[in-house]
């Protein structure tokens, strides 16, 4: 494979939901959703840090379902909805994970923060009362450098109880 | 660590697909996840001219079960083959590896027909799908054709597809009564590529061991199966102790198929030492499993 290194193409109009907001933009092919958030939208909440999608920084959902910004095309949200950490809190109310996480003191950087809050939601409504090893195992794909992760995952068992009572 | 430029390309249907890839040939490159593709790019490794997204196609991401077999569409999810209870119950050696594909958060957007095609040799579903003896359907404007999973895996991020063929569908051989299944692997980090794999599928009658295949991964450049070691197996009852000899030498022979490789992470004598390990592993799980079914 060999490409010609030449600009394709002019960029593609899409129409994207994000946080309930509908946007029309011009997109390039080759911009990740990760990069059109930030950059086009200025939803800096959504974090970059590895770019090829082992760090988890840039986790959003699309259509309902956590997915890696850094491996999707802007492109290929058009027409989907997609929701970034931004839609968590209303106003100074925080997502009551945002609040588990202030209380179990589950960050310190913060960097990681958002993608593990956006992975967590997902995987919370598909497994409601998961185990120490199960939060541990989902937590695999989130690279965090700071807690040593013990913290995030009592913040996530202790947000599971309170939304399983 | 962005894409270079390409062209992308959303066809309407299966049909504007194919042509597409008859048209760009290995110019053009197929874009499922974009758990593996994408990164590629990211990171310069691939610089296809055309992307073709098969994400918005109709019809690639179903289930239909057949005699013996369930079909799945190449698109389906990676986290639906580890959720639904049909293919938890009718799959149940495919949704064991499920959980280790990836992570969490990738399985929603990982294909079965992206990992096949990517014929990773450290991939959970090729192994899975060798084990199993299932096949492919591949589709091009010349036609179509069954690929085995036998044949389908040639070398480490090489499958048996033309740049013309699509992946479309995944035929899974499902589990029959006394038929039992184990899955196992070792790797550093829970999510991180195994150092090393097995799986086996056996069919216990009148309290022996009837039919079984052994398959290994990431210990080659593809998935392999253990047939020597297999053969090892067949007639014994694997509680009595002549059942402990027999596995111990089926380990034996699975550690003597692998050609595994040495990296950073692990030598060719540890890789080879897990093979042993896993492969028991296992074969016990599997013949437990298939105990409970009988």
């Amino acid at each position: 494979m060999s490409g010609s290194g030449e600009p394709v193409g002019p960029p593609r109009e899409i129409v994207v939901t994000v946080n309930g907001r509908r946007y029309h933009e011009a997109a390039p092919d080759r911009i990740l959703l990760s990069d059109f958030l930030r950059h086009r939208l200025g939803l800096t909440g959504t974090h970059v840090g590895c770019e090829h999608g082992v760090c988890g920084s840039c986790t959003v959902h699309l259509d309902g379902a956590a997915a890696r910004a850094c491996l999707l095309l802007a492109v290929q949200a058009d027409g989907a909805e997609v929701h970034t950490v931004e839609s968590l809190a209303s106003g100074d109310r925080m997502h009551p994970l945002q609040e588990a996480f202030r209380e179990h003191f589950a960050l310190q950087c913060g960097f990681c923060t958002p993608g593990i809050l956006m992975a967590t939601l997902d995987f919370l409504t598909h497994n409601p009362t998961p185990t120490r090893t199960e939060i541990a195992e989902m937590l695999s794909g989130q690279l965090c450098r700071c807690t040593g992760y013990a913290p995030i995952i009592d913040a996530i068992a202790a947000a599971a109880q309170a939304g399983a009572e | 660590m962005k894409p270079p430029p390409f062209r992308y390309v959303r066809p309407a249907d299966l049909g504007e697909a194919l042509v597409v890839l008859a048209t760009h040939g290995d110019e053009a490159k197929v874009l499922a996840g974009g758990c593996s593709l994408v990164p590629m790019l990211n990171m310069r490794l691939a610089r296809p001219e055309v992307l073709v997204d098969v994400n918005g196609l109709d019809g690639l991401a179903e289930v239909h079960a057949g005699d013996g077999t369930v079909t799945t569409g190449a698109m389906l999810r990676q986290s639906v083959l580890e959720r639904s209870p049909q293919l938890r119950g009718a799959l149940p050696l495919a949704a064991a590896c499920a959980p280790h594909i990836g992570h969490f958060v990738t399985r929603n957007r990982g294909t079965v027909g992206g990992s096949l095609a990517h014929a990773d040799a450290r991939g959970e579903l090729p192994l899975v799908l060798l084990t199993l003896g299932g096949s492919v359907l591949a589709q091009s404007q010349r036609g179509q054709r069954a690929i085995a999973a036998e044949d389908l895996f040639v070398y480490h991020f090489t499958s048996a597809l033309e740049p013309d063929e699509l992946l479309t569908e995944v035929r899974w051989p499902v589990a029959g009564p006394g038929w039992g299944y184990g899955f196992a692997e070792m790797a550093q980090r829970h999510g991180d590529y195994a150092l090393a794999m097995a799986a086996c599928a056996l069919r216990r009658h009148d309290g022996a061991v009837a039919e079984v295949r052994l398959g290994l991964g990431a210990v080659a450049d593809r998935p392999l199966l253990a047939a020597d070691a297999a053969g090892a197996l067949v007639g014994h009852d694997l509680d009595g102790p002549a059942g402990d000899v027999a596995v111990t030498e089926a380990a034996r022979l699975a550690a003597a198929v692998a050609r595994p490789f040495d990296d950073l992470h692990a030598s060719v004598a540890y890789r080879r030492h897990l093979v042993g390990v896993l492969s028991e592993r296992v074969i016990r799980q599997a013949w437990l499993a298939a105990g409970e079914g009988a």
